[in-house]
């Protein structure tokens, strides 16, 4: 139904993370076509409360869309809150060819409140499962930054949320 | 939108550690002012590693207050335009920095407070303050394990830092009891005693005071910093 709106979104990247795009981050909750196709609406959920990719993923959704439709209606919904289990099975593997661990597979375990973000299962570098955290934070709200005992590299974790 | 103000009629409780569960207005204005607070620290931190946690988790809180602020009113004019009797934070979010044991002591006894407060949220009939507690309960359990597992290193640690996380609890813990919500003190406890840390009385009074807008002196001139560029310009965009 709203096949056209699903493709220009496909295409339309994390602007922190870009080899990432809004679907395979989960972060559409919602196409809906109306008005003879001459319309279209949006629901994105943000990933993190401060993020400011969030505003920039607005407008680049809006602004991608308007080229194809008269209307363009963008809107935030905030609950069920996103989480990282909403990521594409192609935006993991994505993430790992960027040199981003992706986080932890959903396993069900992850019940409110989160206490831990998960770890890396293997340094994205040399593949040795030898690694451990230098900071909880990193780059992005959506990151921490780790590093492997075995290649010495540093490297990104995607954080399980 | 008038931005709703604390009930004057909310008297203190005379059983420390019962502290009322804040309104919204209340816990906006915390995440900005603890926001601001954590801000200040970015450039200025002991690693970068901490110039980068603290700034992120500035940020988490700032996504925070604009939830909630924006909900209430328009978010620019209420973060902007108030003076600081308008403001309904509890006093512990507006003191200055000290040193970082006083921070990260600081921290943690917000953090505890939020946790319990996003919690309590979960369930609330308003869909978006249950929206902004559900993604913030997530972020919330990174900055308690930030938080805290700062102050046990550092209460724990040598007997400098011991020595300074004593002076910072001495000089937080009368203004606890705005915040020592039903369960704070059963989160709070045990980590000061893995940090070898005394576990003062809770104050019995002095609960109700920045949410009824009484602020200590810091605040107004946070405030100045804060908002100088939107006073200066107002309607700047960049």
């Amino acid at each position: 139904m709203s096949a056209r709106a699903w493709d220009i979104l496909a295409e339309v990247a994390d602007p922190e993370i870009p080899v990432l795009s809004v679907l395979d981050l989960g972060i559409v909750r919602a196409v809906e076509e109306s008005d003879g196709a001459r319309r279209v609406s949006v629901v994105l959920t943000p990933t993190y409360s401060g993020c400011p990719a969030t505003e920039v993923i607005e407008h680049d959704v809006s602004a991608a869309l308007a080229a194809s439709y008269d209307e363009v209606d963008v809107t935030v919904q905030l609950s069920p809150a996103w989480t990282t289990d909403w990521l594409s099975d192609a935006g993991r593997e994505k993430l790992l060819g960027f040199g981003i661990v992706p986080p932890a597979a959903p396993d069900g375990r992850r019940q409110l409140p989160i206490v831990d973000a998960g770890a890396p299962a293997a340094c994205p570098h040399c593949g040795s499962a030898d690694v451990e955290e230098i900071a909880g934070f990193g780059s992005t709200p959506c990151k921490a930054l780790w590093r492997c005992a075995s290649c010495r590299e540093p490297f990104d974790y995607f954080k399980a949320h | 939108m008038k931005f709703p103000m604390a009930s004057p009629t909310s008297e203190p409780t005379a059983v420390p550690g019962s502290a009322a569960l804040p309104d919204a207005a209340v816990v906006a204005d915390a995440c900005l002012i603890a926001s601001h607070r954590l801000s200040e620290w970015v450039s200025n931190a002991p690693t970068m590693e901490e110039d980068v946690a603290l700034g992120n988790i500035a940020l988490d809180l700032l996504g925070q207050a604009r939830g909630l602020l924006s909900h209430l009113g328009d978010e620019d004019r209420l973060a902007y335009f108030r003076d600081a009797a308008e403001f309904r934070n509890p006093t512990i979010c507006e003191l200055p920095n000290g040193d970082f044991g006083h921070t990260v002591l600081r921290s943690w006894f917000i953090d505890a407070w939020l946790e319990r407060v996003w919690c309590a949220w979960l369930d609330a009939g308003d869909e978006v303050v249950r929206g902004v507690a559900e993604k913030a309960i997530k972020e919330n359990a990174y900055h308690r394990r930030h938080s805290s597992s700062w102050v046990i290193r550092l209460g724990d640690g040598t007997d400098e830092s011991h020595r300074r996380m004593v002076d910072a609890l001495d000089a937080l813990w009368p203004y606890v009891g705005e915040i020592a919500v039903a369960g704070w003190i059963d989160t709070v406890e045990p980590v000061l005693a893995e940090a070898a840390l005394p576990v003062p009385e809770l104050p019995a009074d002095g609960r109700e005071v920045g949410s009824l807008g009484r602020h200590t002196e810091y605040l107004g001139a946070l405030l100045a910093e804060s908002q100088s560029l939107a006073r200066q310009f107002p309607g700047a965009t960049w």
